[in-house]
């Protein structure tokens, strides 16, 4: 695709469209079918213009994550639920006083993390069969986010002025502390592991050096920060918050520090959601007015992949060999674009 | 777009009511559907799935003001509900007795996904007739919640003589001279009088004109109460003149007025510079101003240092141009307040 971009009629030509009947929260691509999250109650998996519809909540979902088999929820019905590629589901974990699941992460090899209010769970792969299936952390006030780190059985908590680094498996090592001040609402890990960046209330980004964890503030959005996804090659950090895709370097050791982020795509709305392809040095980006734009690093060439329609792109992901790109809208229009 | 959600804000000190008007909230068949989010489960006697837990967690913002906290996890429990949109048409925010409103209140302005989806209504405060004058003594907490509200509900009224009742008004009215004031027994107001006020709206400023300004106009409301019929209609010729003026040391309004067109580019800094430094002590203001040379009418609202404000309609022919602000807040310099209001004349 960077080598020959199509022409934007011929993109629009190959969508698929469909309807979710219902607000779409989240879109995510384990294995053929594409899976979007809908507000309340249930997945609806795409698949070659197939539509299936697979009921896992028993109200709303607040959190969703996946990885290349199966996508994790969670609900205001306390429960945390993983659906295969097939539709097939499974409840994780339920909530004894059946309190919100706020988030949801998915670490390698299967691992699950999920938090209500302060108290952030983790079950490894292999937890199902252990006596104590799940672990239990403690935040010093409500979770704001949960993300695992790349390497190693590590869970980065995100709460008021700071984030937790937690080892579940470790029981000696004393959980790390990094604080900043202000509550800190999504969280990242860079590719390498060697940076956590975290999306804060204030329009701002936050971000720590692990080695030695120097702080860096990655700032000048109009909004707050709800979206994060690392390019393939993990040197640029995406992000919405702003009329452009704003991209954070991360190729040198001191990251993004004293640096300018590279800004391509201007729209004429907020950008709501970015999704980095996995193979290529490609963004797509989705906009409050319904516009999605796939955009070419590092020269900016934009190709057209929807019009801007009623409502505010509320999902966006790439299949994992970069072929097909599934976006959501918050009215629940939906469709999934062949590049292959 | 469609419109927001409208969320109210139930305040109230310990064991004044709040939990009765919920009930009720809940219960009656007005029609509407309610989420509810509470600090203590148990307490509600509904069983309602839409009733959630908050954790009244108070963060302040970085934007280098110091009064500007907000309720993180509103922020999040509103997230949430909007998810099941058409499920419900409005939300209640119950606050723990103890609490400041200012946190809840400035959630709405501070965050945008918040703001984009829901909007503050009003903030009620229900106060206990017998013991709210206590309470103002003795709990910060007590006098915060009457000041910042747009409707004082003054519950357990049999339980009071006469003329304690008019005590406790005359205090109200000395902090928070402009609230929609109900007296009642456990809670009977009409909920039509607490829900769907409005209150934040800019183009409803104009509406709450008359009563909020008006130091006599404190008692008007209460007259067509339901259950004081028979001992208001004769209280009420009997004191003529009205309650009782009381001053509270510390908790005031300032109320200004100007016959004379303002000058825009004077005010907007005055106004913006007063709530910088005085955004701790000011709970809450409003305004409908007439600036020179501008045929529409300038109205702003603000929550400490967070403004709101636009051009409304214009002013009527017949209408008389008179710009008029009034701040409620703690240890305020009317002399100051007032000399800076009268140098942005035009």
């Amino acid at each position: 695709m960077t080598q020959s971009s199509p022409d934007t009629a011929s993109v629009i030509e190959r969508t698929r469209r469909c309807n979710a009947d219902a607000a779409i929260v989240a879109v995510h691509f384990p294995g053929a079918s594409a899976v979007f999250v809908l507000g309340e109650e249930a997945l609806l998996l795409v698949r070659d213009g197939e539509r299936r519809r697979v009921a896992v909540h028993g109200g709303a979902i607040l959190a969703s994550a996946a990885d290349r088999e199966r996508v994790v929820t969670g609900g205001d019905d306390g429960k945390v639920v993983a659906t295969d590629a097939a539709g097939a589901s499974t409840t994780v974990a339920a909530d004894a006083r059946h309190r919100w699941i706020d988030h949801v992460a998915i670490g390698r090899g299967g691992a699950v993390a999920w938090s209500a209010g302060s108290q952030a769970f983790v079950r490894s792969a292999a937890g199902a069969s252990l006596q104590r299936p799940e672990q239990m952390f403690e935040a010093p006030s409500t979770v704001g986010a949960l993300a695992f780190a790349p390497k190693g059985f590590r869970l980065a908590i995100a709460h008021y002025n700071g984030a937790t680094l937690w080892f579940p498996n470790a029981a000696a090592a004393q959980p790390e502390t990094l604080a900043w001040k202000g509550s800190h609402l999504a969280a990242t890990f860079s590719p390498d592991g060697r940076f956590l960046v975290t999306a804060m209330q204030e329009p701002t980004l936050h971000g720590w050096r692990l080695a030695d964890r120097k702080d860096m503030r990655m700032q000048g959005y109009a909004a707050r920060v709800r979206c994060l996804d690392w390019t393939a090659d993990g040197k640029w950090l995406a992000s919405s918050g702003a009329t452009q895709l704003i991209l954070w370097p991360f190729q040198s050791k001191s990251g993004p520090m004293g640096k300018t982020p590279q800004v391509l795509a201007p729209g004429e709305a907020q950008v709501e959601r970015v999704a980095c392809h996995p193979t290529q040095g490609v963004v797509a980006v989705g906009y409050a007015d319904g516009l999605v734009l796939i955009v070419r690093l590092p020269d900016g060439a934009e190709i057209l992949a929807r019009k801007p329609a009623a409502a505010p792109i509320t999902a966006l992901a790439w299949s994992a060999d970069g072929t097909l790109l599934a976006f959501g809208a918050e009215d629940g229009d939906a469709g999934v674009v062949d590049l292959g | 777009m469609p419109d927001k959600i409208p969320v109210t804000v139930l305040t109230g000190y310990l064991g004044a009511g709040k939990t009765t008007l919920l009930n009720r909230i809940l219960s009656e068949p007005h029609g509407r559907k309610y989420a509810v989010i509470v600090n203590e489960f148990g307490e509600i006697g509904i069983d309602n799935d839409l009733v959630v837990g908050a954790d009244e967690e108070v963060f302040e913002m970085n934007n280098g003001c110091i009064c500007c906290t907000v309720r993180g996890d509103l922020v999040r429990i509103i997230d949430g509900l909007m998810r099941r949109k058409g499920k419900f048409d409005a939300i209640v925010v119950e606050t723990t007795g103890l609490a400041d409103p200012a946190p809840v209140a400035q959630t709405f302005f501070v965050d945008e996904n918040v703001g984009r989806k829901t909007k503050l209504d009003a903030v009620v405060t229900v106060a206990d007739a017998k013991w709210l004058k206590d309470r103002l003594k003795d709990a910060p907490e007590a006098k915060n919640q009457i000041a910042f509200a747009d409707v004082i509900i003054i519950n357990k009224t049999d339980l009071v003589s006469t003329a304690e009742l008019d005590e406790v008004e005359g205090r109200i009215r000395a902090i928070n001279p402009y609230a929609r004031l109900h007296k009642t027994e456990r809670c009977a107001v009409p909920l039509h009088e607490v829900l769907g006020r409005n209150a934040f709206d800019l183009d409803r400023i104009l509406e709450i004109e008359p009563a909020f300004l008006e130091t006599d106009a404190h008692d008007h409301e209460h007259r067509h109460g339901h259950d004081h019929r028979h001992d208001h209609g004769h209280d009420h010729r009997h004191r003529g003149g009205g309650l009782k003026h009381y001053h509270d040391e510390e908790m005031q309004s300032v109320s200004l007025k100007a016959g004379q067109p303002l000058d825009p580019d004077k005010f907007f800094p005055w106004v913006q510079n007063l709530v910088q430094q005085e955004g701790p002590n000011i709970l809450r203001c409003k305004g409908i101003l007439s600036f020179k040379g501008d045929p529409k009418r300038f109205v702003f609202q603000g929550v400490h240092m967070i403004l709101d404000g636009d051009h409304q309609r214009e002013w009527k022919h017949e209408e008389e141009r008179v710009s008029r602000i009034v701040f409620i807040g703690r240890n305020l310099s009317e002399q100051n307040i007032r000399a800076g209001f009268e140098s942005c004349l035009a």
